[in-house]
């Protein structure tokens, strides 16, 4: 078997067509195209012209029975959508290729070109390219006309309270649920007093954003019916449904004193705690001895107590002397010291107090730092008249105050910013409440830089009007906390130039 | 001059005749119209006979033969082998083989010189063939197929084979039969060029399907166009390559 055995090359010869008689290379037909095409039509019975409806509140085509698919003219999408129209004819012929003809934007007519093979008589496969038209009927899909017909008009609402007086728990909530688009199908977005009401077309939208809101803060919710008109004839019911969450008074940095009947359940642990953080869990932190428990929702709302002392009754203290006592312990992933404290109050500088602080890590005598006056307060708790011979601290330190160095930068715009929620304000309030919000908002923010585990489930985006200062900033050891540029996003813009960045993961 | 008929509805006339310069065999047909198509045109210069072979109408493609002879296959019964001896001309030799490819006429296609066969017949058949017929033997492939008497016809002035024959094939083949050989179709673009016509030095009978074209390029190939019965006389050898490309 030699390989190199010699083959002659093959040329094809040339018949004449059998049927016009022109010279062409033999085929399985042994006819020339045009002759084949005149013969056989593989577009025969396939159809040339559909109609299709659109939407022209939503430029979106109906594929039936239900299904509205938005598309722009000439788009890859409304391609799909047509060939898909003519799938019973597709099964007899295979596509080859497809593309659009223009059409006058206004002339509502889509014309497509379609290339299909066929196999004909024996075995020779013919390629043919037809023109379909579809004539496109103007008509308004369900969710638009619900919505002409009543702008307002809701199925579901979402009441969410929460008993406090101030409103930093609805900003951080406010930007939870833009990070997870949790309010996405909400038609209407109301702030109330104490809360926000959310409104929903649609039952299962608001059911879906009570569990969001279940997972992201510690709630309690009841829902109700209310009858809106009723079919006899096909025993159909129209009701519209409230549900009312409302979320735990327990915020971060509050002071509380614990029942004891919550105390003891929890280990005994030292009736005065701090919360430290808010999820759906409850962090709370005993000062005195670093002890930290958390509290499940159910198990809150079984025993439900409220704080001793906000975050509103922080008072100012001067740090004059730090002893450590302990060693740095971790706890839940920060890091405490306990330490021995001088400290006085600003306001007071005649009586100094020896108190004891978890906060040994960061204080330095010289320090300012924010704490709660049980010295000065006058507690008309019940909780704490339950306990017999508790002797309470003079003052408990919460946080580091950073305010002389706020000062300094007040006015400049800072390198980061935050999206919100289109809400509609309640306009019955005054000018009062415009600057307490304002003032509540700017904490908020501040509250934000300093805490980095805050930040971590929100986005914060890159501000572009901020310029960083030409000046060389004096670093003067301890800097005012700021977000890290690495942690911002950069925010999508979607301008007529289409330089849009898209948004970078830290 | 060629001729368009039809047996009993079907176009593959050559599936139920054999035409050669000697003898016609026709099949038996529901109706005459089949036998008197050849009769009209033979019928003064060669005996047109009925017959079957092995009790089947498929004649043309079970026998094999020309001028001198015709080879009829093992399974022929000895009444058909006994009337074709009688009514075919003394001169021609009847002669039954035993081959186990049985369709002769789809494995030998011949005229009065030259033969071409199948690949894989016997040794013995081709001493036979070359005795009865008086030709030389080819064992040949056309386009690729080893049935050369369905995809071939030949007579001695011409011959057309099937469409997807390449240039050089075409070449040496026309080099061994010495005759001009054209590529082409029968019925409409049909493939199987011996199935559908029949074909002798003067004349030809084609399946009705064939198309005009077709028959002009048989007519041409075979030079049927001038050729009178009396012109066979002189036969002569073109030793002119001649093909359309």
């Amino acid at each position: 078997m030699a390989s190199n055995m010699f083959v002659v090359p093959q040329t094809r010869g040339t018949v004449l067509c059998c049927k016009c008689g022109i010279s062409m290379a033999p085929n399985p037909a042994n006819m020339c195209v045009t002759c084949l095409r005149s013969e056989v039509d593989i577009t025969e019975g396939l159809r040339k012209h559909v109609t299709i409806m659109h939407c022209p509140e939503c430029d979106s085509y109906l594929q039936p029975p239900r299904t509205w698919i938005k598309a722009q003219l000439e788009s890859k999408e409304l391609l799909t959508f047509c060939v898909k129209r003519l799938e019973t004819d597709l099964k007899k012929v295979r596509l080859v290729n497809a593309e659009f003809i223009w059409t006058e934007p206004h002339s509502k007519r889509l014309k497509v070109k379609l290339k299909v093979q066929k196999e004909v008589l024996n075995g020779a496969i013919l390629e043919q390219s037809y023109v379909v038209e579809y004539v496109q009927q103007d008509h308004m899909c369900e969710s638009c006309t619900r919505i002409q017909a009543n702008p307002d008009q809701w199925v579901a609402s979402v009441q969410l309270r929460q008993r406090v007086t101030h409103r930093r728990t609805f900003f951080y909530l406010e930007q939870l649920i833009l990070k997870h688009d949790a309010a996405a199908h909400a038609i209407k977005i109301k702030q109330m007093d104490q809360g926000i009401d959310f409104f929903f077309a649609n039952r299962s939208h608001a059911v879906k954003f009570v569990e969001f809101l279940g997972k992201v803060s510690p709630t309690k919710s009841r829902h109700d019916k209310q009858l809106v008109s009723h079919d006899p004839k096909n025993n159909s019911y129209n009701y519209k449904y409230t549900f009312s969450v409302e979320i735990s008074p327990i915020c971060r940095e509050d002071l509380i004193c614990l029942p004891p009947r919550v105390a003891t359940s929890l280990g005994n642990l030292g009736p005065l705690v701090i919360c430290t953080k808010v999820t759906n869990n409850i962090a709370l932190l005993d000062p005195l001895t670093l002890r930290q428990c958390f509290l499940d929702t159910e198990q809150y709302w079984r025993h439900s107590f409220k704080s001793l002392l906000g975050s509103r009754q922080l008072v100012e203290y001067d740090v004059f002397n730090i002893e450590v006592v302990s060693p740095e312990y971790n706890v839940g992933g920060s890091k405490y010291v306990i330490a021995d404290a001088e400290v006085a109050r600003v306001s007071d500088y005649g009586k100094l107090f020896y108190i004891r602080t978890h906060l040994g890590h960061i204080l330095k005598p010289g320090d300012r730092a924010l704490g709660y006056d049980l010295y000065g307060a006058n507690s008309n708790d019940i909780e704490l008249d339950k306990y017999k011979g508790l002797v309470l601290p003079e003052a408990i330190l919460i946080k580091k105050s950073y305010e002389e160095k706020r000062q300094k930068k007040r006015g400049k715009p800072r390198p980061w910013k935050l999206k919100s929620l289109d809400m509609e304000v309640d306009e019955s309030r005054g000018r009062a409440n415009e600057q307490k919000m304002d003032s509540e908002y700017e904490e908020f923010l501040r509250d934000l830089e300093e805490n980095p585990e805050l930040r971590f489930n929100l986005s914060l985006y890159r501000n572009k009007d901020y310029q960083p200062s030409e000046m060389v900033s004096v670093s003067d050891g301890d800097d005012l906390p700021s977000v890290p540029l690495e942690e911002l996003l950069a925010d999508l813009e979607l301008s007529e130039q289409e330089d849009g960045e898209d948004s970078m993961r830290e | 001059m060629a001729t368009r008929l039809q047996f009993e509805n079907s176009c593959e006339v050559g599936v139920f005749s054999k035409l050669t310069n000697a003898y016609c065999l026709v099949a038996i047909g529901g109706s005459e119209n089949f036998y008197s198509a050849f009769e009209s045109e033979l019928a003064d210069v060669i005996p047109v006979v009925k017959t079957s072979i092995s009790g089947t109408r498929i004649i043309g493609r079970l026998c094999a033969g020309n001028k001198n002879g015709l080879l009829v296959p093992h399974n022929t019964t000895d009444q058909e082998l006994q009337h074709l001896r009688n009514s075919l001309p003394d001169q021609v030799v009847v002669q039954r083989i035993d081959e186990k490819l049985s369709a002769l006429g789809n494995c030998i296609a011949c005229n009065d010189h030259v033969a071409l066969t199948h690949t894989d017949l016997d040794k013995e058949t081709e001493e036979i063939i070359t005795d009865v017929l008086g030709v030389e033997v080819f064992r040949q492939t056309i386009a690729g197929n080893i049935l050369v008497g369905s995809y071939c016809a030949f007579s001695n002035r011409g011959g057309l084979v099937h469409p997807h024959t390449s240039v050089e094939d075409l070449d040496e083949l026309s080099t061994l039969l010495q005759v001009p050989l054209v590529a082409g179709t029968i019925n409409r673009g049909s493939e199987v060029i011996a199935a559908g016509m029949t074909v002798n030095d003067w004349t030809a009978f084609c399946g009705s399907d064939t198309t005009a074209t077709e028959l002009s390029v048989i007519e041409s190939v075979f030079k049927l166009r001038e050729a009178q019965p009396t012109a066979i006389v002189d036969e002569m050898r073109k030793s002119l390559i001649d093909s359309y490309v």
